[in-house]
């Protein structure tokens, strides 16, 4: 099938970007989204064109790593799904799609669809682990968990940390993100000790990186190809109320 | 060369204890003066650069990605294997070790595995403590289920995402140590080469990928844990970007590659589509816990697969091997399914497939337990097929996976190049010729967080380091290496585009150095990858400056060293004339189609020496003794 | 722990400075402002009583100088509770605004979330909407109010809204300003309970139901009484 793409092109953080058309005439619907744009890439480098860049690695949904708006939807139509994931075979002959990269003040574009999402690591830093040096553990099952709470605590930990959840949220809200860790670690009893102040510190340092605030929208959840849940939000503000207020 | 294990003598379950023991201390106030560069950032780098941190040590860690947390470690899906016993099944540190070295065909030095199995207890506990979310009982207790052909329940899950779960485990420790100021990350950062200065590992050469920039940064020690090559075949399960650049410009600096044909091709992959497919994806072998695999009885048998009756399929894993079924090991279960496609058997359009079918799981615990267990797979595979496996077969194939060999360590997971070690998938050291299931994250987090930090302290205590800065002509003279490979793949301004070339190596591993091998095979394949090699570096283009974000660069850089890592892959494959795990040489085999060893000639770690461009490698034998568990010939029978 | 982080101003300050705080600044006065929309309802539904002097004696009632400390103390409350939810709000918008300097050449949303996206402009609105109910019929800007016997404490409301409504521009205008506050209090009152923290997988989909019925009985029982006026069910 015959695909028109038009592509975000900066060539680096500091010039200006534009869209660019493309056209390719023979897509096959077993591809996968990013192996067109290998085909695309490969075109462009016979024509002594640059390629465009955008991130991938694993290719098969868990690493996190890929990500653009397509046609305003961050990781393409299909819910659920990361755009290494998505096949061609969704769209049809003839579609005219738009490729974005994730905009927010806190992922700067490197270069045509790269972006930094270096602010998520510093915000995983401030906070978002369970302080325990190696070695100092007890048996693994001195501390039985709840099937429930293993199992909802996994809900959350699913978050690949893609950055989806900010560039659909029209606020530019990483409320998605920090809710999946508040979450996962403080659904569990070895993440009681740390919960409060780990909401607090990586809420705080989410303002640092100049992240917008969440105003319920929804529209992370719909396009978290990991499926996390509004309800992590709530989960967020309620360790960080009860942190703030001794109350909740 | 005399390859020196450092493993030390005496009864197996006290070696570890007593290697500890005798290994020199530094003092706990005399750590913060050590850097140590850990270069990866998977279940190995990242446990162990959280780890060293945690102790004092001052630690520069490297990644290309553009954060720790997306190492290809995040995809393995099944889970991790430790002697818990648990389940009361009659597990024990014994057992696991026991089955590993067997599992490995009776290639992997015994006081290695003995201590991994060892330490998988203590993985558990400290991934429990970490807040990973292992699969619970109704007691709240944690679950295990039996995997890949472990006939007792030892493995430890967390839903498909076992890997994602211990790596974000390992990441959050390593991130706490960032945030503490003990560790400085260089994400988006490559390294390139070595700096060997009087012989030792005195550090890394990096590209910063997003400035070009080329960097020297010097330590103390260097760890590599840079995952496996299994990449080599363009085509496999590994992440694009993974890559053997850092243990290919080690091993050209001194540290020998042990047994490179030990490759790992995993049966259950979904097929490949066409010619533009860039990976292909792995399954969960849990699926063979619950599906069954068969092809047709008839050659190019085309009907649909619910077209097909009972009794014209052939269910070829259960008729040969009635104990083990569906659950033989990784290498039986692969070669049988190429074998049957070989005879023509094969599914699917490109009759490169096997079904895996699950109609009988479901008619027996109903769609909903299915679901519960493999739910996610299911997902993936109709995202990917746009077919859906509740309805029809699943259809499978296998694909190359993971690679055993690695760079050669001694016991205490220090290469031949004093100052680096190896840890993780990056070397070679516990799963012999073939690796059991689940054994690769319990491998690559015990590396990491429990024998490296004890085992590093010796050599750092017990060396004086001359001072090094990065005016040092050594330094000098890798950065000029490095800029030199930099400037020559952007200057061939050829006509093929890195993927064209590096497309026909894949093949060309695939074919001769793949599943089965043979020697005429191999030797084809030495003669034309130099010829593959010398028209990449001719021809490749690559657009672009080495100023900038440059995908294709890298990408090139990558290539440029597997095709040198491809021809010593099929030079240790032909010096193995037998067969043996993940290694099948079709001279050896015994009359049932099964791997013969030859224990007599072979029963050594084969590790080669790099000897100059245009030189032929030279091997090194490093003798295996099996004290514990006599070999024996596999049968799953 | 220093003096400065106990002291509860200080506190409060730096709690409102989160955002997080200021969403909860939000919900807190958005209960407040809900329950007087739901009082504000009620007490406007006399006007269906039989007796037209009901809802007049129900005005009178209020304007009791007896009443007078009670009623601005409410008015008072209720102000301040507008400016905090207005200033929280815009200093959010602001925030948020600014999180995203660059927006996209395409967006596409998604169509759950109509109505949270519309709070901003729902918002100003109803706000609008307000001033203008205000100026109408409690000052008399709009058009003179009648009193009964001249007496401002006894305002004869059933004659005044009558009056007022049987302008089509005015109806018009209210009924459109319902329909916002109807959305603007369906997203507004099942999101209190996110911002606060409260939230469950079952009772979620059921809260939201349940804002979605009170913000439609609310906006129906508020349309109804221009609609009564203007089909002439209502009349002097």
């Amino acid at each position: 099938m015959r695909i028109i793409l038009h592509i975000w092109r900066q060539r680096n953080a500091g010039e200006k970007g534009r869209m660019v058309r493309y056209e390719l005439p023979n897509v096959s619907e077993h591809m996968s989204f990013l192996e067109m744009l290998d085909v695309l890439n490969e075109e462009l480098t016979m024509k002594g064109e640059e390629p465009v860049a955008f991130d991938h690695d694993c290719r098969e949904g868990i690493c996190g790593m890929c990500g653009a708006m397509v046609n305003g939807i961050a990781h393409g139509p299909l819910p659920g799904t990361t755009l290494c994931q998505l096949h061609m075979r969704h769209f049809k002959d003839g579609d005219e799609l738009y490729l974005e990269p994730w905009r927010a003040r806190a992922f700067p574009v490197v270069k045509d669809l790269v972006v930094d999402r270096s602010a998520f690591d510093r915000i995983i830093a401030a906070g978002g682990f369970i302080s325990v040096a190696t070695g100092s553990a007890p048996d693994g099952n001195a501390i039985p968990v709840q099937k429930e709470s293993a199992e909802n605590s996994m809900d959350a930990a699913a978050c690949i940390g893609c950055g989806a959840c900010v560039a659909m949220c029209p606020n530019a809200s990483a409320s998605l993100f920090l809710g999946a860790k508040i979450a996962h670690l403080g659904l569990l009893p070895q993440g009681q000790p740390e919960r409060e102040s780990r909401a607090v510190a990586m809420v705080a340092q989410a303002n640092r990186e100049l992240f917008g605030s969440c105003t319920n929208i929804g529209e992370c959840e719909a396009v978290c190809p990991k499926d996390i849940k509004l309800e992590v939000i709530a989960r967020m503000n309620r360790d960080f109320i009860r942190a703030k207020c001794g109350v909740g | 060369m005399e390859l020196d294990s450092k493993s030390p003598a005496g009864p197996i379950e006290t070696r570890w204890e007593r290697q500890r023991f005798n290994l020199k201390l530094v003092n706990p106030a005399n750590k913060r003066k050590y850097t140590i560069i850990v270069v990866g950032t998977g279940l190995a780098g990242g446990s162990a650069a959280a780890s060293l941190g945690e102790l004092g040590y001052n630690v520069n860690c490297f990644c290309f990605q553009d954060s720790p947390r997306r190492a290809h470690s995040i995809a393995a899906q099944g889970g991790i294997n430790a002697a818990k016993n648990y389940h009361n099944d009659g597990d024990s540190v014994y057992r696991l070790f026991y089955d590993t070295v067997k599992g490995g065909d009776f290639r992997a030095r015994e006081s290695n595995v003995y201590r991994l199995a060892e330490i998988s207890l203590n993985i558990i506990d400290q991934c429990v403590a970490q807040g990973v979310p292992f699969a619970r009982e109704y007691s709240g207790y944690l679950d295990n289920r039996s995997f890949g052909g472990a006939q007792v329940s030892r493995t430890f899950y967390a839903r498909g995402q076992t890997g994602q779960q211990l790596l974000l485990g390992a990441y959050q420790a390593l991130e706490r140590q960032i945030g503490a100021g003990q560790v400085t990350m260089f994400p988006r950062t490559e390294m390139l080469d070595l700096i060997v200065v009087e012989g030792r590992a005195r550090g890394i050469v990096t590209r910063n990928l997003l400035t070009g920039a080329i960097e020297s940064h010097i330590a103390d020690a260097v760890v590599l844990a840079t995952g496996g090559y299994a990449n080599v075949y363009y085509l496999s399960t590994n992440a694009q970007g993974c890559n053997a650049t850092a243990i290919w410009r080690a091993y050209k600096r001194g540290a020998l590659f042990a047994n490179p044909c030990f490759t790992q091709i995993h049966p259950t992959c979904i097929p490949v589509s066409g010619e533009y497919q860039s990976k292909l994806t792995l399954m969960s072998e849990s699926l063979r816990n619950d599906g069954r695999v068969w092809v047709p009885l008839k050659k190019g048998d085309k009907r649909l697969a619910a077209q097909i009756p009972e009794n014209e399929r052939d269910y070829f894993l259960e008729r040969k091997y009635p104990s083990f079924g569906n659950l033989v090991p990784r290498d039986v279960a692969s070669r049988n399914a190429k074998q049957v496609c070989d005879e023509g058997r094969g599914v699917g359009e490109s009759g490169l497939a096997v079904y895996l079918d699950f109609r009988d799981a479901i008619a027996r615990l109903g769609k909903n337990v299915i679901k519960e267990r493999y739910g996610n797979l299911f997902d993936m595979y109709e995202r990917i097929t746009g077919e859906d496996p509740y309805q029809t077969p699943m259809r499978i194939f296998p694909a190359s996976h993971y690679t055993m060999g690695g760079l050669w360590v001694d016991y205490n997971l220090m290469s031949t190049i004093p100052g680096m070690y190896v840890i993780g998938e990056a070397n070679f050291s516990d799963h012999g010729a073939n690796r059991l299931g689940a054994s690769a994250l319990m491998q690559g987090l015990g590396d990491g967080y429990f024998v490296l930090p004890n085992t590093i302290g010796d050599y750092l205590a017990s060396t004086k380091f001359e001072k090094v800065d990065t005016g040092h002509a050594a330094v000098r003279e890798a950065e000029a290496q490095v800029a030199a490979i930099t400037a020559r793949l952007l200057g061939a301004k050829g006509t093929r585009s890195v993927d064209a070339c590096y497309r026909e190596l894949g093949k060309v591993m695939w074919e001769y150095c793949g599943m089965a091998r043979n020697a005429a095979g191999l030797k084809q394949a030495l003669a034309k990858i130099p010829e593959l090699r010398e028209r990449f570096w001719r021809d490749v283009k690559v657009l672009g400056s080495g100023e900038e974000l440059n995908q294709a660069l890298e990408r090139a850089g990558r290539a440029a060293d597997f095709f040198e890592l491809a021809e010593l892959m099929c030079l240790d494959a032909l010096n193995r004339n037998e067969s043996c795990g993940g290694h099948f040489r079709e001279e050896y085999q015994t009359p049932e189609g099964e791997a013969a060893r030859d224990d007599e000639h072979y029963s050594y770690a084969a590790a080669w020496e790099f000897r100059g461009a245009g030189n032929a490698p030279v091997v090194h034998k490093e003798p295996l003794t099996f004290e514990y568990v006599h070999p024996s010939q596999r049968s799953y029978k | 722990m220093s003096a400065i982080a106990i002291n509860p101003i200080y506190r409060a300050v730096r709690f409102y400075e989160a955002p997080i705080g200021k969403k909860v600044v939000m919900a807190v006065t958005g209960v407040m402002l809900v329950g007087y929309v739901i009082g504000h309802l009620l007490g406007n539904l006399q006007i269906y009583s039989a007796n037209p002097e009901q809802i007049n004696r129900y005005a009178a009632f209020l304007h009791n100088p007896a009443s007078a400390i009670p009623l601005w103390a409410i008015r008072g409350v209720l102000l301040l509770a507008v400016v905090l939810h207005v200033t929280a709000s815009v200093q959010l918008w602001l925030q948020n605004r600014a999180a995203r300097p660059i927006g996209y050449v395409k967006k596409d949303d998604v169509p759950a979330s109509y109505a949270a996206r519309t709070m901003l402009w729902s918002g100003p609105i109803v706000g609008a909407f307000i001033v203008f109910h205000v100026l109408h019929l409690t000052v008399g800007a709009v058009l003179p109010l009648e009193d009964i016997n001249g007496n401002p404490n006894t305002p004869n409301v059933y004659e005044n809204v009558i009056l007022g409504f049987q302008n089509p521009w005015v109806s018009g205008f209210y009924i459109l300003a319902m329909i916002l506050l109807c959305m603007h209090l369906y997203h507004g009152m099942w999101s209190m309970f996110q911002s606060v923290g409260i939230s469950h997988p079952r009772y979620t989909p059921k809260l939201k139901t349940g804002a979605a019925i009170l913000a439609i009985l609310i906006a129906i029982g508020n349309c109804s009484i221009p609609i009564a006026v203007m089909t002439g069910l209502l009349h002097l």
